[in-house]
């Protein structure tokens, strides 16, 4: 800043940014008058603003900037003499505003007003005043200048009325009350020059509040440095003085620690802006885009003047800018679309913003078509960020935190559908580093609420003092939830699946992260210490710790670029003793472990590791029957439990359990008998709204391997076929099999009635992969001819039914097939669906000239099932 | 975080003119590291100190030994054995009360310490002692040394500080 503007004087640079400030109000207020153009106390302020910026332009000695803006408030003149207020003058005027900014601009870096001829937009400006003053002369009669108070006071004043204020004798700001007016009340009767009752009724606004001085930024940044010093050198103080049992001492630094924090309470005052100066541009974004988009949208702004660090503010400004930008060009929808919709045909895109504790929350919500969830999943798993089963698992809450992922938005198929989405990575990204939440909830067709919550400030902040070995370590107070004291044996105590470690806590298992093991990278004991609950969005997880020291305020001081690049440390700190400690930064963690924290956390698997799903897989191993392992793949499973026996009601034959409200039925898997004491595992199976139990022994293992299915000719064994895992011969679990006996409502209750009438060829050549889609598409009450081959799949091709052909392994012989079956049929009589591990756009366009009706995800069961049912009635008609 | 100025004492071992004295001479700060002098130039050093306690920052590259409070500044520790590709004998690194010696650097605006064995004299050497590093010394002094002086009794290899605290470089990889 200094250097941009050195050499300049003072006056300039007192100007540019006063200048500034007051262009911003207008831009704002402005808008706000097109909406409301009766209010005459926003046209007060407005006309106030330009004219003071036209009176310095015309005193420094910059005639480009004062033609302008004199065009420009010739226009406001008629405003106010109650010309009507119509788009295309305040558009006029914003772009007025446009490009005194632009030359400002150029005046703050070379110091002098630039070249430029502005004559088409003063033109523009003079017909629109020209316009609005015949539009003034037709619906009001000639001014008589002994009834008009206004007339009168001039002519009482020997005010001649300048030719611009010829328009403008405004009643409300003329007679207001202005220094001129003498403590006895009289008007002081010297003659006015043109405009100086309105510098004067500014002037006098201004004196209204109390006096304000312009500080630098810089030298405030550095107070706060000192005052940060201040209070790491009083807590140290303090520190020394627990140790020491001197009273002379205490009193003193009794004092000292409270002006510290008195100190430190008003210099973080001057920091504080008002969260309104980062929504000033917002109004007028809003008003571009619903002019450029057709669009009626009502910007909505409570809790601008709640206050934030400066240094926040300027952080999430270009994230709610974007947001808003969003809101108002992807989620409200056009009027006739809301009309159709039955909603109000305006969209309103509402910002708010307040205090709760020590943060701040925003709230950007709209009443627009709300996240295209169906949409988002799909793209989930063509983007390979998680498996579909696991998306397919996810609640709707879950599936649309997909639009933070990295790189999710990038892709523009989503993006013109399902609205919200692009850049809310980075809006993420910018919120993760100011140490704030975000999250987003969404209805369809009513909107969409993003809610960020963010710390007042940056600089200080309350942290939770915990040590873990040898060393302390800072947790910053505001992700921390509750802290549990674990022991072996006690009623908290931490367990381990495979070796990682969950506590229960209210009913839910909450996964635990060892602060010390992240730390040294081995495998910490656990034992005893304590849980930090720790919650980010809506995931939670421990830190586990030794012990727990107490709270403190710290300031926080930014990693040495050398250490930047480590996940799990946000910064570091001085504690009172002297000591340096690291600040433990819980997003870092989070994403650091993210696996084991994968209670619904969407996760960032490579597109590459979806291709290699075809032949990895996680599979849940378990033991059912005594000298029997067998396994299903994770993707299946919903969840894990232990329930003890007595739970356990049996009715009609069938064991049931009341679980989450419900009953569900509980089927044993092979030769497990169904425990009658003690606790009995159980695998969850679920499927929209069935869910059944699978009684097993014992819970073996998650194995993520390489499978080499042998399969087996007789399915009706409840297992698909047997593999190697872990050197021990495992049989794969047919869940189809196990369904039914769960649940004989399960078939019928899926696909209303279940007409098996369409019979589907299934072409794929992986034999593991065959056998899972074959339950899947039996279970939709679908009849299915399963082909390893091409060739083997020409031979069963006769008759109408649906055809899933494989791509991955030889995309051109499908096509030739799908050809030679559209040739054969005459028509588009025959559904073909090409499968694919991943798709792209090439190979669409390939499948599209090969007459195939759709290209899927391989494991985008849900979608493959909808494809399949939506278009049988269509064929049923056909044939 | 505020940069101190460069007039904080420098523990008594900088003269004041030692500064701008250039011209045929180079002054330089000695240290070693075993038996090797070290040279490291007088402008780059801030003072000299000793360093009691370290807190260690896992996860970090080897060569940082950790994070230390210097008068209210935290200051990033790297051990200049290890960067050299020395062996580094653990039972020196921190226990209770162990001091190491260190030097203070500023680097692009952040506070670096280089944990040497010893700090020396300064000295002011002649340009024509100075010589380029020779071709076939080890990569990871090679890429740290920016010359070497030919003493009377020894040699004193100058190190290239901008280069010594760019870690990620290969040096003892």
């Amino acid at each position: 800043m200094w250097v941009a503007v050195s050499g300049m004087d003072d006056l300039l640079q007192e100007f540019l940014g006063e200048t500034g400030e007051h262009l911003d109000t207008v831009d704002r207020e402005l808008v706000r008058f097109e909406q409301d153009p009766n209010n005459r106390e926003i046209l007060r302020t407005i006309f106030r603003l330009v004219h003071t910026v036209k009176g310095t332009c015309g005193f420094i000695g910059l005639p480009r900037l004062e033609a302008l803006t004199h065009a420009a408030e010739s226009v406001i003149g008629q405003f106010r003499d109650g010309a009507t207020v119509n788009a295309i003058a305040v558009t006029a005027v914003l772009e007025t505003i446009d490009r005194v900014k632009e030359i400002l601009a150029e005046l703050g870096e070379k110091g002098q007003e630039p070249e430029g001829n502005d004559e088409t937009l003063i033109a523009e400006l003079r017909a629109l005043a020209d316009t609005a003053k015949q539009e003034l002369a037709r619906s009001q009669p000639p001014v008589d200048a002994a009834t008009d108070p206004v007339a009168a006071y001039m002519a009482r004043h020997g005010v001649v009325p300048p030719e611009s204020a010829e328009d403008g004798l405004d009643l409300v700001f003329r007679s207001a009350p202005g220094p001129e007016r003498r403590a006895d009340g009289r008007i002081e009767t010297t003659s006015l020059p043109p405009g100086a009752p309105e510098e004067a009724a500014q002037r006098d606004s201004r004196s209204g509040g109390p006096p304000t001085l312009r500080v630098n930024v810089d030298t405030i940044e550095h107070l706060m440095t000192m005052v940060s010093e201040l209070v790491l050198t009083r807590n140290q103080l303090l520190e020394i003085s627990r140790r020491q049992e001197d009273v002379a001492l205490k009193a003193p630094l009794q004092r000292l620690s409270l002006i510290t924090a008195e100190l430190q309470d008003g210099v973080m005052k001057i920091r504080m802006q008002p969260i309104g100066n980062a929504w000033s541009k917002l109004p007028r974004i809003v008003r571009d885009l619903s002019s450029e988009l057709g669009k009626r949208i009502e910007l909505i702004m409570e809790g601008a003047d709640t206050e934030l660090d400066r240094q926040i503010l300027d952080l999430i400004k270009d994230p709610l800018t974007h947001m808003v930008r969003n809101c108002a060009d992807h989620a409200i929808e056009p009027p006739q679309a809301r009309k159709a919709a039955g909603k109000a045909e305006h969209g309103t895109v509402r910002l708010a913003a307040y205090h709760e504790g020590g943060s701040v929350t925003i709230q950007i919500s709209d009443d627009g078509r709300g996240l295209d969830l169906a949409r988002i999943r799909r793209k989930a798993v063509q983007q390979g960020l998680a498996p579909e089963a696991e998306v397919e698992r996810m609640s709707d809450a879950q599936a649309s935190r997909f639009i933070f992922h990295p790189g999710f938005s990038t892709a523009e198929a989503v993006t013109a559908v399902s609205g919200r989405g692009v850049g809310m990575d980075v809006v993420k990204v910018n919120v993760d580093a100011i140490g704030g939440l975000i999250d987003v909830a969404s209805v369809s067709g009513q909107g969409t609420t993003i809610t960020i919550k963010i710390p007042l400030t940056l600089a200080i902040v309350s942290a939770l003092i915990v040590a873990s070995g040898e060393q302390r370590f800072a947790i910053p107070q505001i992700v921390v939830r509750e802290l549990v004291r674990v022991k072996a044996g006690a009623e908290h105590r931490v367990e381990l699946i495979n070796g990682a470690p969950v506590l229960r806590l209210r009913e839910r298992l909450l996964p635990i992260i060892v602060l010390g093991a992240l730390m040294e990278g081995t495998a910490g004991a656990v034992g005893e210490g304590f849980v930090v609950v720790t919650q980010i969005g809506e995931r939670q997880f421990g830190i586990m710790v030794d012990s727990v020291f107490h709270t403190e305020e710290i300031v926080v001081k930014p990693m040495s670029t050398k250490l930047r690049h480590i996940p799990i440390f946000s910064g570091n700190t001085i504690l009172g003793d002297g000591a340096v400690v690291l600040i433990v930064d819980p997003n870092g963690i989070a994403r650091l472990v993210g696996a084991a924290v994968a209670a619904g956390a969407p996760q960032g698997f490579a597109p590459a590791e979806t291709q290699r799903l075809a032949e990895r897989t996680t599979m849940l191993v378990f033991r059912a029957g005594p000298d029997s392992v067998k396994a299903v793949p994770l993707a299946l499973v919903t969840r894990l439990e232990e329930v003890p026996a007595n739970h356990f009601e049996i009715s009609g034959g069938r064991t049931l359990l009341n679980y989450r409200g419900r009953l569900m039925p509980v089927t044993p898997v092979g030769e497990t008998a169904i425990r009658t004491q003690g606790l009995q595992p159980l695998v969850i199976i679920s499927e929209g709204e069935l869910t059944m139990g699978l009684a097993v022994d014992a819970i073996v293992d998650i194995v993520d391997e390489v499978l080499d299915v042998e399969l087996q000719a007789m399915l009706d064994q409840g297992a698909l076929g047997s593999a190697i895992i872990r050197g021990r011969a495992t049989e794969i679990l047919d869940l189809a099999h196990y369904l039914p006996k769960g649940d004989p409502n399960w078939l019928s209750g899926r696909r209303g009635g279940g007409d098996a009438t369409g019979g589907v060829l299934l072409v794929e050549p992986s034999g593991f992969l065959r056998e899972m889609l074959v339950p899947v598409l039996k279970a939709a009450g679908l009849r299915v001819v399963p082909a390893g081959d091409i060739e083997s799949a020409r031979r069963n091709a006769a008759g109408d039914g649906a055809v899933l052909l494989d791509l991955d392994r030889d995309a051109q012989g499908a096509f030739a097939l799908a050809a030679e079956l559209r040739a054969a049929d005459g028509g588009p009589g025959r559904q073909i669906v090409g499968l694919t591990s991943f798709v792209t756009p090439d190979l669409e366009a390939a499948a599209t000239r090969a007459g195939l009706d759709r290209i899927m995800v391989k494991f985008d069961r849900r979608a493959l099932l909808a494809e399949l049912t939506e278009f049988r009635p269509g064929m049923r008609q056909a044939a | 975080m505020s940069r101190n100025a460069t007039s904080e004492a420098m523990s008594g071992i900088v003269g004041g003119e030692a500064q701008a004295g250039f011209g045929d001479s180079l002054d330089y700060v000695t240290v070693t590291i075993g038996e090797q002098l070290l040279g490291l130039p007088i402008s780059r050093v801030h003072d000299v100190f000793i360093a009691t306690r370290i807190t260690p920052v896992p996860r970090a590259p080897a060569e940082i030994v950790g994070l230390l409070n210097l008068r209210g500044k935290v200051v990033t520790a790297i051990c200049l054995r290890k960067r050299l590709g020395r062996f580094v004998d653990l039972s020196s690194h921190c226990n209770e009360s162990c001091e190491l010696t260190a030097v203070g650097i500023d680097h692009a605006g952040e506070a670096y310490a280089l944990i040497v064995d010893a700090v020396g004299e300064v000295m002011r050497l002649d340009r024509s002692s100075f010589e380029p590093t020779p071709v076939h010394l080890d990569r990871s002094w090679s890429a740290l040394a920016a010359g070497v002086h030919r003493l009377e009794e020894r040699l004193l290899v100058v190190l290239d500080i901008d280069a010594v605290l760019n870690i990620g470089m290969p040096a003892a990889a």
